[in-house]
């Protein structure tokens, strides 16, 4: 069964002379329990496509089937239970004012969740925060330490679906490391299925079976990840896309 | 000594073991950030000085506020027993300053139950909603605005009856638009903020995500404001009183005490300069601990 399967999906901002197309006619499935990378540069409506299949852009057509649910403009409570999101900056994704214990139980308490108090102590057991950090507030914590608790609250209603919209790009390289071997972790550990946005390459091809390639809102292709190592991309953009990851490392 | 150093050191922590040890670490934090502000402290001593001279204003008070004695009258400070000297009808001024505090932050603290609550509501609501609704409330906003204060103030009070109170509410009737203004715009600029779309991600209706997320973000900033404004309300309550449709006779509210002694200014100084450097001593106060609430309540610039 397919976790994810969207077709003809269009999203645009603005109307009338203003309307900006951000996305054009997209398709594709995500099959359960795979992990699946959008990769493009920036502007190319790779985020979009998130936070469309999320609810938070509500100018969008086409058909959006995720876990099970024909997609409306309205979301579930349900749909929420199913699919949750790490944003790209952990710096603006945790309200300044919360501490860790106030954003995870706030997040179970609305999910209905009835053991909060030994639930948390288990999450930050999950991402590798130890239970001195229960407490703390975001301006206590360094950049990894608030990713950790951002996937934490993803996984407080233990969905099935993660949205990660660039999890890893704001940090320094060193933390991206621990925060893409937690994800691959976590994945096996509770049998997620993965929709990541990424403009490397590299942490795309660490985390993700299957590719697809973005530019200025359309799919370009879409590719399994052994292809992208062996550089076998068919059109000329990814094959562009992808010498100048490799120059970039060299 | 080993017990207050524990203490401390267990209100510091970086590792809080409970939701209240986190919470009284983090006051004990905001605390210690006030302290260091030696002004905002003095503003808090002068505060904490005038509430407690309002609550044991009979007992300090030399003479009833409210007994004439024309024989008295326009006594210079120290003349005859009288620490600040009397008002034209003999009175004495130190004991009408004495219990004319109570008024003041009586009145104070009736706009602060109203003017900014009035007005978190509405700017939250119209910045979170937008649409329709965020523009029929900023032109109910703008049309406040559009009024000279004092006028509409004058006309609710007119409408509603002369008296402290109903001078308090056309106050905060007047005072609530810059309130809404600020809620707003703070309201624009978070709620776009990831941390928003997140909670709204849990399955958080309008209602959760305005009280619980957004008003906490705001209320700093119009704590601020309040505080800053205060001078102002002292001042439109005497202008009010000054008019006729504040504090009545023979109520000793600061701002009606200038006015009385106004037409002696020239040859008796301090029937008008005591009250007002009365309020001149408040509105200092609030304003520099305005100030240094800002520092404490505004989350964003922690250097720690």
């Amino acid at each position: 069964m397919n976790a994810i399967d969207i077709s003809n999906l269009d999203v645009w901002f603005g109307s009338g002379a203003d309307r900006a197309d951000a996305v054009r006619d997209v398709s594709f499935k995500v099959a359960d329990g795979e992990s699946f990378g959008l990769v493009g540069e920036s502007g190319s409506g790779k985020s979009t496509i998130l936070r469309a299949i999320a609810g938070l852009v509500p100018t969008w057509s086409g058909e959006m089937t995720v876990a099970g649910e024909t997609l409306g403009v309205r979301r579930s409570k349900a749909f929420y239970r199913k699919v949750q999101m790490v944003f790209q900056d952990p710096y603006a994704s945790l309200h300044p004012r919360q501490s860790v214990d106030r954003v995870l139980s706030e997040t179970m308490g609305l999910h209905g969740v009835t053991d909060i108090d030994k639930r948390i102590g288990r999450l930050l057991d999950d991402v590798g925060l130890g239970p001195g950090f229960r407490f703390r507030y975001p301006h206590q914590l360094s950049g990894g330490q608030r990713q950790r608790v951002a996937i934490a609250r993803g996984l407080a209603c233990e969905p099935s679906i993660l949205l990660l919209d660039e999890p890893t790009s704001a940090l320094d390289v060193s933390v991206q490391g621990e925060i893409l071997n937690l994800l691959t972790d976590l994945r096996q550990e509770h049998k997620l299925t993965y929709v990541m946005v990424s403009h490397d390459l590299g942490v795309v091809g660490h985390l993700c079976e299957r590719i697809g390639v973005m530019k200025e809102g359309r799919f370009v292709e879409v590719l399994a990840v052994d292809e992208m190592r062996r550089l076998e991309a068919r059109e000329p953009y990814t094959r562009h896309l992808l010498e100048s990851s490799i120059n970039s490392i060299r | 000594m080993t017990a207050d150093t524990g203490m401390r050191a267990w209100l510091l922590t970086e590792e809080p073991t409970s939701r209240r040890h986190a919470r009284l670490a983090a006051w004990y934090k905001g605390w210690l950030t006030l302290r260091s502000n030696t002004l905002a402290m003095l503003g808090l001593i002068v505060l904490a000085f005038l509430i407690l001279v309002a609550i044991f204003a009979p007992l300090l008070a030399t003479h009833d506020p409210f007994a004439q004695d024309l024989g008295q009258r326009l006594l210079a400070p120290g003349e005859g027993g009288h620490l600040f000297g009397t008002d034209n009808l003999g009175r004495d001024i130190y004991s009408r300053l004495l219990y004319g505090a109570r008024i003041s932050l009586y009145i104070v603290l009736l706009v602060v139950m109203v003017a900014p609550v009035v007005g978190l509501i509405v700017g939250t609501v119209a910045g979170y909603a937008g649409g329709w609704i965020d523009i029929v409330l900023m032109r109910v906003t703008d049309i406040f605005l559009a009024f000279p204060r004092l006028i509409l103030a004058l006309a609710f009070v007119a409408a509603l009856g002369a008296g402290i109170e109903n001078a308090v509410l056309a106050i905060s009737l007047t005072a609530w638009p810059p309130y809404a203004r600020i809620a707003r715009a703070e309201t624009l600029t978070i709620r776009h903020a990831d941390y928003i779309h997140a909670i709204r991600l849990q399955g958080a209706g309008p209602l959760r995500v305005v009280t619980r997320h957004i008003w906490p973000l705001c209320i700093s900033s119009l704590v601020i404001r309040v505080t800053l404004d205060m001078a102002g309300i002292i001042l439109t309550a005497a202008a009010l009183g000054f008019l006729g449709l504040g504090a009545q006779p023979p109520s000793p509210e600061w701002g009606a005490m200038i006015s009385d002694g106004r037409q002696y200014i020239l040859d008796s100084w301090w029937v008008a300069t005591i009250p007002g450097i009365a309020i001149f001593t408040i509105s200092l106060a609030f304003n520099l601990l305005g100030d240094g609430l800002r520092d404490v309540l505004d989350p964003k610039d922690d250097n720690s």
